[in-house]
């Protein structure tokens, strides 16, 4: 471990006390391996896909599968198929989300297979829409215990998922749903770049990135770029969250992949897409994609290659190759830089 | 003139559009091939009638003009760069919140006579049938938009005398019930299909068959609709698209990716 510190669990203090009497910066730099296997027990809550539809961790999601995780809570409004993975991997309890399924091909299967069959193990899901999700995060961020909504009343999501109530306006006495606190045991957030000690920069497409961020007990910071201290602080009104809650801090390059990160890499899907029948390869066949033509026959069985074989084979060896070189090389110079990356505009 | 009756919906989509309104663009609508009707419904209503419209997304964006190119998904780079806007999805869920939002489109698996969607669970959602992906932000933007626009295809089971989850609020059960439950957003005022244009009675708010597609009959509609349809007193074919429309929608989706 570069930091040199031992820090086991994912409690508050753990995650926040070994760093803020410190001055000056300490490296949170760790593997992934190292990351996960310290922050992120059996039983956790993990907050992660934050960015809606991009900076998807999905190389921290699949360390959580390679690892064997365990009853972990997900929590994330739109995973792309992230969430699938790890259902399917059978590391998932519980789902906390606004939407699971694949951003280009449409139904997760892993997904239901477990909701409507139990395989590999039941799940319990607690549906949200995206702004209940972002408003629970917001609440965890903010210390409060709930915030108030006039979204999805009158709809069945305030039924399937019992820790939304019915409250009233105490001053108006409208109707209100009230969205209780959302606080994860770890967020894992992909940023552009971050320092050794976790202040980072997350440009492009936020979604509830900072909320998760900020709500959360520990975070865990993978950076395409490390970058020294005084260039991340040179502009800190951009930085996502404070290093003190930040537990690791992890240089995983294209670990986003196949979602696309700004300045970086777009989706896999676009970069692929160049011809149409080149995707449809990738997105499998109208069955496969369509609710209504499959009710009552059940979901195509997990080794159909149609639709997550070649994709998943694709990511699994682009993660593996970054693990290789994660592992085989030293994270980047200091102040090197690839030079790949859009700035964002207000930086100097 | 040929036209594919994706390229059609996208064209009455668009005309649904006014100028100066600010539109919730979104991405999700749940079918693969309807996915990007909204962004190119965006997209021609800004080069033709609508020129000062704006587009939310709830990944955090808002865009004064359509990406360069139709992105595979709505936080490719190409949906970002040059927005006037890359924000929170909290920051744009906002805007919907505080009324500011004039329409948005959504979509479902299925959908009710009263214009309630269900993108959540087919069957009991205790012991379900069909686990579906779930609200997305259709949810907010059915509670929360002035008006909502839905896009779906057109078959008989998916178009119910009731839906069995709503996940997307329509009218409810008719006439007032978005009041009575303490919605503050119009609901929705139109339902493109593969087969015609629905609208919603203005006292009653149930969907009524407007008028049907080169092509279709009421009749033809008619058996694929799961309900009791009502027509329109002066129901007739639905506009042809321009050639300059059908043009826009092309040079938009050159691959005929979404459309064909």
């Amino acid at each position: 471990m570069p930091t040199g510190r031992t820090c086991q669990g994912v409690s508050a203090n753990c995650a926040v006390g070994g760093t803020r009497s410190i001055v000056g910066a300490v490296s949170k730099l760790a593997s992934m391996r190292d990351a996960v296997a310290r922050l992120v027990p059996d039983g956790a809550s993990v907050c992660l896909g934050t960015g809606l539809e991009a900076v998807i961790p999905f190389a921290g999601g699949h360390e959580l599968i390679r690892q064997g995780k365990r009853d972990l809570t997900l929590i994330g409004p739109i995973s792309d198929m992230l969430f699938d993975q790890l259902i399917g991997a059978g590391c998932c309890r519980k789902v906390v989300a606004a939407w699971v399924g694949n951003v280009i091909a449409g139904l997760g299967h892993n997904y239901r297979r477990a909701a409507e069959r139990g395989v590999p193990h039941p799940i319990e899901v607690e549906d949200h829409s995206n702004f209940t999700l972002a408003l629970g995060l917001l609440a965890g961020s903010l210390g409060a215990p709930y915030i108030p909504t006039r979204s999805l009343l009158g709809t069945g999501i305030l039924e399937s998922n019992r820790s939304l109530k019915l409250g009233t306006d105490p001053w108006a006495g409208d109707p209100l749903v009230l969205v209780p606190a959302i606080v994860p045991d770890v967020s894992i957030v992909h940023v552009q770049r971050a320092d050794a000690e976790g202040n980072c920069h997350l440009w492009g497409t936020l979604g509830v990135s900072r909320e998760a961020a900020l709500a959360a007990r520990a975070v865990i910071v993978v950076a395409e770029e490390i970058r020294p201290r005084e260039q991340i602080l040179a502009d800190p009104n951009l930085v996502l969250v404070p290093s003190l809650k930040v537990g690791a801090v992890v240089h995983e390059p294209w670990g986003a992949l196949p979602s696309p990160c700004q300045g970086f890499y777009s989706s896999l899907a676009r970069q692929v897409g160049a011809g149409r029948s080149r995707l449809e390869g990738i997105s499998g066949s109208a069955r496969d994609r369509d609710p209504g033509a499959s009710q009552g026959e059940g979901a195509p069985p997990l080794r159909s290659p149609r639709l997550r074989g070649p994709l998943m084979a694709h990511t699994a060896l682009l993660h593996d190759l970054n693990v290789f070189r994660a592992r085989a090389l030293p994270a980047q110079p200091l102040g090197g830089g690839i030079g790949r990356g859009a700035e964002p505009p207000s930086e100097q | 003139m040929t036209y594919t009756d994706r390229e059609l919906m996208v064209i009455a989509a668009a005309r649904e559009i006014g100028d100066g309104e600010l539109i919730f663009v979104g991405m999700r609508l749940p079918l693969l091939a309807g996915m990007r009707l909204p962004l190119l419904a965006f997209a021609l209503a800004k080069r033709t009638h609508a020129p000062r419209a704006l587009g939310l997304f709830e990944n955090g964006v808002v865009r004064e003009s359509p990406a360069p190119e139709t992105p595979f998904t709505m936080s490719d780079p190409p949906n970002i760069a040059g927005a006037l806007w890359s924000t929170t999805t909290g920051n744009i869920m906002a805007l919907l919140q505080q009324g500011l939002v004039d329409m948005g489109f959504i979509g479902g698996a299925e959908v009710d006579r009263y214009g309630n969607l269900n993108t959540s669970y087919i069957g009991d959602w205790k012991r379900p049938k069909v686990k579906l992906p779930g609200s997305g932000g259709g949810g907010d933007i059915a509670s929360l938009a002035k008006r909502f626009v839905i896009i779906m295809p057109q078959e008989k089971h998916r178009f119910r005398e009731r839906v069995d989850y709503i996940t997307s609020p329509g009218h409810g059960d008719g006439r007032d019930w978005r009041r009575r439950v303490g919605l503050r957003g119009g609901g929705p005022s139109a339902l493109i299909t593969t087969l015609g244009v629905f609208r919603f009675h203005s006292e009653t708010k149930e969907a009524y068959l407007a008028s049907f597609h080169p092509g279709q009959t009421v009749e033809s509609v008619r058996t694929q609709t799961g309900w009791d349809l009502r027509v329109a007193a002066d129901v007739g074919p639905t506009p042809q698209p321009s050639a300059a429309e059908l043009e826009i929608v092309r040079s938009c989706d050159p691959r005929g990716f979404w459309t064909r």
